[in-house]
């Protein structure tokens, strides 16, 4: 049984790795981000809206890819065939090009 | 509504009507400026008929008596006698009339009015199509509990009807099409029936729970001479105390809330009034409670520290009481949708349910604005309002000095947690404060930043739409600083209720905001025309996110399922191509207006503007760009 699992670990690992730190393409993930729909819910720069917030920082690409292909709650999945690996990658990189927000102290309006 | 050449009549032809025509040749005698000061019958008093006044001077007796502020109405010729009578006889004040154009937006802007002021406006319209028309908002006032009090026309008489229009705006029974979603009607046959059912109308749409009533005012009965001989006697307005809960039952939630380490308040039409909401804080504090208030109406201070609503899901319909909580006994005061509100609560643990609801009182079986049924432990069928008095009593009387200690240390951690989730909500936010299409976030922050000193009321709904901004961020702690929503969800509700909340507000000299869906606005725009030829005083910031965006997501949402891509749900929910000039479309009915604004730096300056023509008498309009939510 150990084997079949360190067999299991040794051939998913590099997949893993790879796209945890697939790159992707920025731009493009934008206009993918768009056009499938993902900023309806989740705003233009992934602040959040219906759906939770998505960006700064987004979730490793792994498990993006995962939740995309079969989430919780409300979200509508979105299968390989809609959206491949490789745009997720991207839409994954376009999140995490985006800047963290202003501080809330440097907001004189968001005073109580 | 539908007007015909052919029905470009004298409304004094019912003077073809020969064997009245002596006593109204007399009546026209008589000088307008008589008719104009003449004193109206006051209620109680009796009086002769026959004096040649129309059926329908003496209707405005009747609707004086009941101290309307305002007519709210579409003009039609079912209604014409009564119209002129308004104008001519009563002076146009008390009711005022104010011209709406179209009868949804009519029952919608007395759906506003009533919850600012507390009491109902009359609405007029044809029997037929004005009210086919004024369908659904009459329904988001019967979901809503809002006293809303109509008047009819119709020709009932067959012979009477002149011309094919009449005909076809005739109807045997004009309330029947609406009876499942009002709460009472009446066609009176006299003009003696006419007064007592007025003021029978009036006294039940105001006892809760509120709601819809309407009075069928015949034409003929309008426009002919009072019978002589006729008594115009109108009866006195007895006022219904509201229901309040039954002692023994009050005593046993006052226990069960007494003894509870974790009791949550859930509010969501408690207040029907300024006293409700001090009432439910004085509960709040009397027990040191957590208070999650779902926003029907303005319950509890957004501000107050045991307001715990910024912990739950903002957004959520309805607002639910977290598992985490381990709430153990959950009072529900006018909460309509209780199985939900407590559902999350229940998979944690078994906490007592106990419901104060108006609605058990009354209820339809066609429409199902009545929500699950909750499997409540103890169920008071009552008004929460009318039954807080007696549960605060109750609670105090019973609260020992050691349980009040402990409801102290609770009242100081639920205080600590409502810092933090305040703090928490400031810092969310941020996230795309400087995005174009602007934030709903920004939005709302920009709006209540420049509220901060003026006496304010938001008078459309904080929720879903902009994820509750307003609501998460402004100290709201007065009644009328806000009104909740359309209480069936019809879209079309949230632009006239605007501008019936503000007419409201106008002679109190608040100022009166709204955050306007586009989609919405679309529905009934005319009330812009209502809201400039009327000076009425409201800022309205579009929330133009160019689409039907919850039906966007429900296409988008189906279509992934089926794994058939999305890029047609633009389809019949995309408001774009052309997009729409909200500015320019203010303009043409006279509402000064700016944008559209996309760009966030330039909101704040334009807020500025907007408040200085609202704080001079009328209108403005500023069209924003936003993201979807």
């Amino acid at each position: 049984m150990k084997k079949i699992v360190s067999l299991a670990a040794i051939l998913i690992l590099p997949v893993w790795i790879a796209l945890a730190q697939a790159p992707g393409n920025a731009e493009n993930g934008k206009k993918l981000f768009l056009r499938n729909g993902c900023y309806e819910c989740h705003g233009t720069v992934g602040q959040g809206g219906v759906g939770p917030r998505l960006a700064p920082r987004p979730m490793p690409a792994v498990a993006l890819t995962a939740f995309v292909r079969k989430p919780s709650g409300n979200m509508p999945p979105y299968s390989a065939k809609v959206m491949p690996d490789s745009d997720v990658a991207d839409v994954r990189a376009y999140l995490a090009s985006i800047p963290d927000p202003p501080p809330v102290q440097s907001i004189p309006i968001l005073r109580p | 509504m539908a007007k015909s050449k052919k029905f470009s009549f004298d409304r004094r032809d019912f003077i073809r009507g020969a064997a009245t025509g002596a006593g109204f040749l007399a009546a026209q005698a008589t000088s307008a400026l008589a008719q104009q000061v003449a004193a109206p019958a006051t209620a109680g008093a009796a009086a002769e008929g026959g004096s040649g006044r129309p059926g329908s001077d003496f209707m405005v007796d009747v609707v004086k008596s009941l101290d309307f502020e305002y007519i709210f109405a579409m003009p039609g010729s079912s209604f014409a006698g009564f119209h002129e009578s308004i104008l001519n006889y009563g002076g146009n004040k008390s009711p005022e009339f104010i011209t709406c154009m179209h009868e949804e937006s009519s029952v919608a802007m007395a759906n506003g009015y009533a919850k600012i002021e507390g009491k109902p406006v009359l609405v007029c319209a044809h029997g037929t199509v004005g009210l086919q028309h004024a369908a659904m908002a009459i329904y988001d006032a019967f979901s809503d509990h809002t006293p809303i009090y109509i008047m009819l026309g119709n020709t009932l008489d067959a012979t009477e009807r002149r011309n094919e229009v009449i005909w076809a705006h005739s109807v045997q029974d004009a309330s029947s099409m609406v009876r499942d979603i009002i709460k009472w009607d009446d066609t009176p046959q006299s003009l003696p029936h006419f007064a007592e059912s007025a003021v029978r109308a009036y006294k039940i749409c105001m006892t809760p729970p509120m709601g819809p009533t309407i009075i069928v005012a015949d034409t003929e009965m309008q426009e002919r001479p009072i019978p002589a001989g006729t008594s115009q006697r109108i009866p006195k307005l007895a006022r219904s105390t509201p229901p309040a809960g039954d002692p023994a039952a009050v005593a046993e939630a006052a226990k069960l809330l007494v003894a509870a380490e974790n009791p949550v308040l859930v509010a969501s039409r408690c207040a029907r009034t300024p006293e409700g909401m001090k009432l439910l804080v004085e509960l709040a504090e009397t027990l040191q409670a957590s208070v999650i208030d779902q926003h029907r109406r303005m319950n509890f201070p957004t501000r107050h520290v045991l307001n715990q609503t910024l912990r739950t899901s903002p957004g959520a319909e309805p607002i639910a009481v977290p598992a985490a909580w381990g709430a153990d006994v959950i009072l529900g005061l006018e909460s309509d949708d209780f199985y939900h509100t407590v559902e999350q609560a229940k998979q944690r643990g078994t906490p007592k349910l106990i419901t104060v609801n108006s609605g058990d009182l009354f209820l339809h079986g066609n429409y199902q604005n009545f929500q699950r049924y909750s499997e409540a432990d103890l169920s008071i069928a009552a008004d929460a309002q009318a039954t807080l008095p007696a549960l605060i009593e109750e609670c105090k009387r019973l609260i020992t000095s050691n349980q009040r200690v402990a409801m102290q240390a609770r009242g100081a951690k639920l205080a600590q947690l409502h810092a933090q989730a305040m703090d928490a909500t400031r810092t969310e936010a941020t996230y795309g404060w400087d995005a174009s299409p602007i934030s709903t976030a920004r939005l709302s922050a920009e709006l209540g930043d420049q509220l901060r000193n003026e006496d304010w009321s938001l008078v459309t709904d904080g929720a879903p739409w902009i994820r509750e901004w307003p609501l998460r961020l402004w100290n709201f702690d007065k009644h009328y600083q806000y009104i909740g929503g359309a209480g069936g969800e019809g879209v079309g509700y949230a632009a006239p209720a605007a501008v019936g909340a503000a007419m409201a507000n106008k002679k109190y000299g608040r100022l009166s905001v709204a955050i306007q869906p586009d989609g919405d606005l679309m529905c009934a725009n005319g009330v812009l025309w209502t809201a400039a030829h009327h000076r009425i005083p409201l800022l309205i910031l579009m929330h133009n996110n160019r689409a039907y965006h919850q039906e966007v997501m429900g296409i988008q949402s189906i279509a992934n399922k089926w794994q058939r891509g999305i890029d047609r749900i633009g389809i019949g929910t995309k408001i774009n191509d052309p997009n729409i000039d909200f500015a320019k479309l203010a303009q043409s009915m006279g509402v000064a207006a700016e944008g559209p604004i996309g760009d966030p730096k330039d909101l704040s300056a334009a807020i500025r503007r907007g408040i200085a023509v609202v704080k001079g008498g009328e209108p403005y309009l500023i069209d924003t760009l936003t993201q979807p939510r």
